[in-house]
């Protein structure tokens, strides 16, 4: 095929469940392509020589590699292209912000003038993992003969899988010390179940299980044992802390205490990992919000609310200081949102939020903002406009203005340093620095992504690998 | 999975459970609470402060009311069954300070409101394992709410009993007692405070006057217990705190118990809802 006749190819849409139907059942919203669907999509990459897609990707998918094979409707060997750098293929084809990572850059973009219409990389990646899982194939496990080395990984969210999975391959014992009573972090209490099905991360984490990894639920690390005693009393020989970026910020606004006011992390965790929203078999009380406001403009405010929808809101704002260029939650996100009925109020933020006698939350009080000079991320800073107060009333607010770290780690590890934010520091390969203690993830890189922190979790198992080889 | 070894009834709606849980007896501090999980799939998950543990032998003890659908499930099992979750040990320990001085020992009173004596039991060994003279008031609506007082007994240097309807002790409040001791020429050099939200509200006002230490154990909703979701947040002199991670121990007169005190009454509807379903009657 000519590149001509590859640009006439027409970009594959995703199918997707109808926004009315959708906001009211927790249902995957993307249904996935057809065959025939993805192996047209990947047909459209032109392998040119430059490969800008690689260098977008965080850890450098073969991304020309796997579009190769699925063109020829070879999804095996696509995934296993994909899996020679990428574990969580499922997952990532359907959370990474493609359009600010390898979609951004692709040729095939460039030359249509519209980034929109670069390869779906994603959606094909995706579809592989996907069709590989449902025909029941097997992943490899590989596994070096025993070293006798034991590994503790803390954690068990993406880097922490990533990383025990590296390190089970190399052939050391490896155990995961999970704080909640399932496993799988962000990913199973954070991501709504209708973006990431919690059945395939339970297949990620049977997967950890088939090449021999521990998990043990339930273990809070820094209370039920503190990491310096793993590696002292316990007879392991090297720590992966994976722990997160699991501190809610609020804002420091009146009224943030009144009842009715989440953190997203609270909303979407009674939600998704304590499936409050099914009321007929969960124990976990499940508020009825009516009438929802959600601060914040990222992944975690999208999520929030579009999961208000569907546990019942008659309305729901999403209120951010920034306008829509500035927002950093993935565009596919903002739109499905949209569609699904959130109303976004942009330039606005919440000054106070107002409550009755019994503390309940009767509204908030906003201020309109505009846009002045750029901040320390390279965003113009929102700037209020005195006197332009307004209510918005309502009876829920979820703050999802973004996670700091968790301090329990550092703070029950001596010798432990971070930095003023609470990251872990690091070598820039995961070492600590305390001997023997690794880390990665969004405890090192603050609240991040998935595949960041999967790279993380392959950096910090490669250094892990090599030092105890040594 | 977590066996439950020993379980009795203190009274119609208190029990006392010990539960196979080395790794928590083992790291355990008194102070310290567990997150408990009565059902897998679709369980609740609470906190519950720790009674006493032994790291010997393997336990924690839990002593607990039912006054929800958790709870009431948690009542119903039985000795060799397994709890599919009890996570823990939670929450920074008690501040064990010495402040005895100059030959003189110091004192610490210890206040437990009803099964609020339980996780007072290991804050009393504690502060007096550490130098000082502890004195105990346990207080109780009526008689038969009174618990372990023979623990109690052996445990401090002095135990007060008061009851609302005087079928126990004395017929008053704790603050009643309290505020005695605060108007001594020596007053107590720390007041710890555990119990119902509205008895530590009124025995920090009690203290407050006569400028003595006083602590309060929170018993906030939680959902993670480890700092992760904001829950258990409560106003303490003005700035937001999580009860799982920076406390559950506050200083007393700087918390905002009226807030608390509602924020505990976030989900009354829902609980009573699940109530009638689940054949608790509220009460």
């Amino acid at each position: 095929m000519t590149v001509q006749e590859r640009m006439k190819i027409p970009p594959q849409d995703m199918p997707q469940q109808d926004p009315h139907v959708r906001a009211h059942n927790m249902n995957e919203v993307a249904l996935g392509y057809t065959a025939e669907m993805a192996k047209t999509e990947a047909s459209r990459c032109m392998n040119c020589p430059a490969k800008p897609c690689m260098n977008g990707c965080p850890v450098a998918v073969n991304i020309p590699g796997f579009l190769a094979k699925a063109a020829e409707g070879d999804f095996a060997g696509a995934l296993a292209i994909i899996r020679e750098t990428s574990l969580l293929p499922a997952v990532c084809g359907r959370v990474c912000p493609q359009e600010k990572q390898c979609q951004k850059f692709c040729t095939m973009g460039k030359l249509l003038k519209d980034q929109s219409k670069a390869v779906a990389i994603g959606r094909v990646e995706r579809f592989c993992a996907d069709f590989v899982r449902a025909s029941g194939e097997q992943a490899k496990t590989d596994v070096l003969p025993p070293t006798g080395k034991r590994v503790a990984i803390v954690g068990s969210g993406p880097a922490s899988i990533t990383c025990a999975a590296d390190c089970a391959r190399a052939g050391h014992e490896v155990t995961v010390f999970e704080a909640f009573h399932k496993p799988g972090g962000v990913l199973v209490y954070g991501i709504p179940e209708f973006r990431l099905p919690k059945a395939i991360v339970s297949e990620e984490i049977d997967g950890l299980k088939k090449l021999g990894v521990k998990i043990e639920t339930n273990f809070v690390a820094g209370r039920t044992r503190k990491v310096r005693d793993f590696l002292d009393k316990d007879g392991f020989d090297a720590v992966f802390v994976g722990s997160g970026a699991g501190l809610p910020k609020f804002m420091g606004i009146e009224g943030e205490n009144l009842i009715g006011v989440f953190s997203a992390n609270e909303y979407l965790t009674r939600a998704n990992l304590m499936k409050a929203y099914d009321e007929s078999h969960a124990d976990t009380p499940f508020w009825h919000g009516k009438r929802v406001v959600v601060l914040g403009g990222g992944n975690v405010a999208m999520d929030a609310s579009r999961m208000a929808l569907r546990l019942g809101a008659e309305a729901v704002y999403l209120v951010y200081r920034r306008g829509a260029n500035e927002m950093p939650a993935r565009a596919e996100e903002v739109e499905h949102a949209k569609e699904e009925g959130v109303e976004f109020h942009l330039l606005q933020n919440a000054k106070r939020i107002l409550g009755d006698e019994n503390a309940r939350v009767t509204g908030i009080e906003c201020l309109k903002y505009e846009l002045g000079e750029p901040d320390a991320s390279g965003r113009r800073s929102p700037v209020a406009i005195e006197g332009s107060e307004f209510t918005i009333p309502c009876d829920t607010v979820i703050v999802a203005v973004g996670n700091g770290s968790n301090p329990l780690i550092a703070s029950t590890t001596d010798g432990l340093d971070v930095d003023k934010r609470g990251h872990i520091v690091t070598d820039g390969n995961g070492r600590t620095s305390v001997k023997g203690v690794n880390a990665g993830g969004d405890i090192v890189l603050g609240a991040a992504t998935v595949i960041l922190a999967m790279g993380e979790g392959r950096r910090a198992a490669a250094s892990i690998n090599a030092d105890l080889r040594g | 999975m977590n066996k439950i070894l020993e379980k009795r009834q203190l009274s119609a709606n208190v029990w006392r459970m010990k539960l196979e849980a080395p790794l928590i007896a083992r790291e355990r501090k008194a102070g310290q609470f567990v997150i408990v999980q009565v059902v897998e799939e679709f369980g609740e998950r609470i906190p519950l402060t720790i009674g006493n543990a032994s790291a010997e032998e393997g336990w924690i003890e839990i002593i607990f009311q039912t006054v929800g659908e958790t709870t009431m499930k948690l009542s119903r099992r039985e000795v060799g069954e397994y709890l599919p979750a009890v996570t823990g040990p939670l929450g920074r320990p008690t501040d064990i300070t010495n402040y005895s001085k100059d030959g003189k020992k110091g004192w610490v009173v210890v206040v437990g409101g009803g099964i609020g004596v339980a996780p007072s039991h290991p804050i009393v060994q504690a502060f007096r394992a550490a130098g000082n003279r502890v004195t105990m008031i346990m207080g109780a609506r009526t008689k038969e709410l009174i618990i372990m007082e023979e623990e109690m007994r052996k445990a401090a240097d002095e135990v007060v009993i008061v009851t609302d309807d005087g079928s126990y002790g004395r017929k008053c409040l704790v603050t009643e007692p309290l505020k005695e001791f605060c108007e001594l020429p020596e007053k107590p050099d720390e007041v710890v405070i555990i119990g119902p939200p509205i008895m530590m509200k009124f025995a920090a006002l009690a203290t407050k006057p006569y400028g003595v230490k006083t602590i309060a154990s929170l018993n906030s909703i939680m959902i993670d217990g480890t700092g992760m979701c904001g829950g258990c947040r409560v106003t303490v002199g003005g700035q937001t705190k999580f009860v799982c991670v920076d406390g559950p121990e506050f200083d007393a007169h700087q918390v905002d118990f009226d807030n608390f005190i509602k924020r505990l009454g976030s989900f009354k509807k829902e609980e009573a809802d699940h109530k009638c379903r689940s054949g608790l009657f509220a009460n």
